[in-house]
């Protein structure tokens, strides 16, 4: 699978997708593969304000727990609750399947984060 | 599942056919094993309705002959060996003076006075000098072991029988359960057992290693139009789960005896004396301190190996297996408990990273098959 030239991404495997300044986060496809068959995704409360590599989370394989990390800092704005019935969608479509949407305070806080070459260069 | 090791990992017979052929590999204890071909939960489920392929040929064979034999191993197992007819083979502990488990094994019966024990991949070599040093003055009796000798491939699943049949001449429907009979599977000399670690029907076939990939590649060309497919050590415990077959290591291990891990079923109660009986007939009389139990879990998450138990403000027990499971797709688990609290219906909270989660604790197995193919 590639890596869509349109994100961000983090050595912890989370990709971002900024629009505006609310921001799309997900697992990558690597992460998934490594994981395996995803049956639970527990994520943040609404209006939970995150720092910048914060925990914000936990999504669990059958095989293994993983925490998932913040890629910038802001405020939680959405969580996807349809993965509370549906975790696999992680593994089906782990590009399309954001995790939760931040409200961003600064395009600055992309910086230093890993764009798709970069990425694919990492787990190559 | 994996550990850290330096010592280079152990080869099964198959292992070039298993990278060959895709599968994610990992360290279990000791040895290089295919963990997952399509994925677990795949595996699981192909396991649970139709059948799946297992090289187990990481576990362990320690035979044991003598005049004596049956007599040693009266001694040295739970089990009520005599039972044991030539063809049976018998659940059974191998265990410490203090009741508890040096490890769980099952002994097959080879002749009068010939039996095999199939040990745990990572206890061969405890099991063994365990045993060697229990017969030392136990006269005419001999262990050998033979692990090097056998490979193993597990079939297991309601089409395990469809799948070998055409490559045997061994009558697998007349075979009963927890029983074996020598013969040919696909022109190579093997034992083939009606056993298994899945909860479903299936068989376990040992065979010389240097045949091992011959009969690996006929079992899947046999089974595969129908659905069969390899699998890994990762459906494997998620398939012992379900059917709450323990695991030595994590269920069970030397500071867990048969009663506590509610196996009495594994001890032979009425035979003689044998090691750690003492104590085992003591736990019985008075009870145990604390017993096995299996929960699932009533909020969301997944309790893991090692999450705490509580009762209140009391600890009273830990998990020692858990996951979320691809048939029964719920949390589950199995953990002890302090005896008071060991009741089915009885509600629990499991200390998931710092959440307390409720759960229920409900009868073992889990998953029941619905039918014997017997």
């Amino acid at each position: 699978m590639s890596y869509p030239a349109g994100f961000k991404y983090t050595k912890d495997h989370e990709w971002i997708e900024l629009t505006g300044d609310r921001a799309k986060v997900g697992v990558t496809d690597y992460a998934q593969q490594q994981l395996g068959d995803v049956v639970y995704v527990d994520l943040p409360d609404i209006g939970d304000t995150l720092k910048k590599g914060e925990s914000f989370g936990t999504i669990e394989s059958v095989k293994a727990v993983s925490e998932l990390y913040a890629p910038v800092a802001g405020e939680v704005v959405e969580v996807n609750t349809a993965l509370k019935d549906k975790p696999e969608a992680v593994n089906s479509n782990p590009h399309d399947t954001w995790l939760v949407i931040l409200k961003v305070g600064s395009p600055a806080e992309m910086d230093g984060l890993l764009d798709a070459a970069q990425y694919a260069d990492l787990v190559k | 599942m994996e550990q850290p090791t330096s010592a280079p990992l152990k080869k099964t017979p198959l292992n070039t056919r298993h990278r060959a052929t895709g599968a994610r590999m990992g360290a279990y204890n000791g040895w290089d094993m295919p963990l997952e071909y399509s994925g677990i939960a795949h595996e699981h489920m192909a396991v649970r309705t139709c059948a799946g392929l297992f090289d187990v040929s990481h576990m362990g064979e320690i035979e044991m002959a003598g005049r004596d034999a049956l007599a040693a191993l009266q001694r040295i197992t739970s089990n009520d060996v005599s039972k044991l007819r030539v063809g049976d083979v018998q659940y059974s502990g191998v265990l410490t003076h203090a009741g508890t488990f040096v490890d769980d094994v099952l002994v097959y019966r080879l002749g009068p006075d010939h039996f095999l024990l199939v040990v745990n991949a990572g206890r061969v070599a405890a099991d063994y000098d365990w045993i060697a040093a229990q017969i030392t003055d136990a006269g005419d009796v001999v262990a050998v072991d033979a692990s090097s000798r056998y490979a193993v491939l597990a079939v297991q699943g309601p089409a395990a029988l469809e799948a070998i049949q055409p490559l045997t001449g061994v009558d697998l429907r007349g075979l009963k359960h927890h029983a074996f009979a020598h013969g040919e599977v696909a022109s190579v000399r093997a034992t083939v057992s009606r056993t298994g670690y899945t909860g479903e029907d299936g068989f376990e076939i040992f065979v010389p290693p240097q045949s091992a990939d011959k009969v690996w590649q006929a079992i899947l060309a046999s089974g595969g139009p129908s659905g069969l497919v390899p699998a890994g050590l990762g459906a494997r415990d998620t398939l012992r789960l379900e059917a709450a077959l323990r695991l030595h290591g994590s269920d069970i291990d030397e500071t867990t005896t048969p009663v506590e891990a509610d196996l009495g079923w594994m001890v032979g109660w009425d035979k003689g004396d044998f090691t750690g009986a003492a104590v085992l007939r003591a736990q019985k009389v008075r009870g145990a301190d604390r017993k096995l139990i299996g929960f699932q879990l009533l909020d969301a998450g997944i309790a893991r190996s090692g999450h705490e138990v509580y009762v209140g403000d009391v600890k009273v027990g830990a998990v020692t297996t858990g996951t979320h499971t691809p048939f029964l797709k719920k949390a589950i688990g199995m953990a002890y408990v302090s005896i008071g609290h060991a009741v089915a219906g009885a509600e629990i909270e499991i200390d998931i990273r710092g959440r307390r989660t409720r759960a229920r604790i409900v009868p073992m197995p889990f998953y029941k098959r619905p039918t014997y193919n017997v």
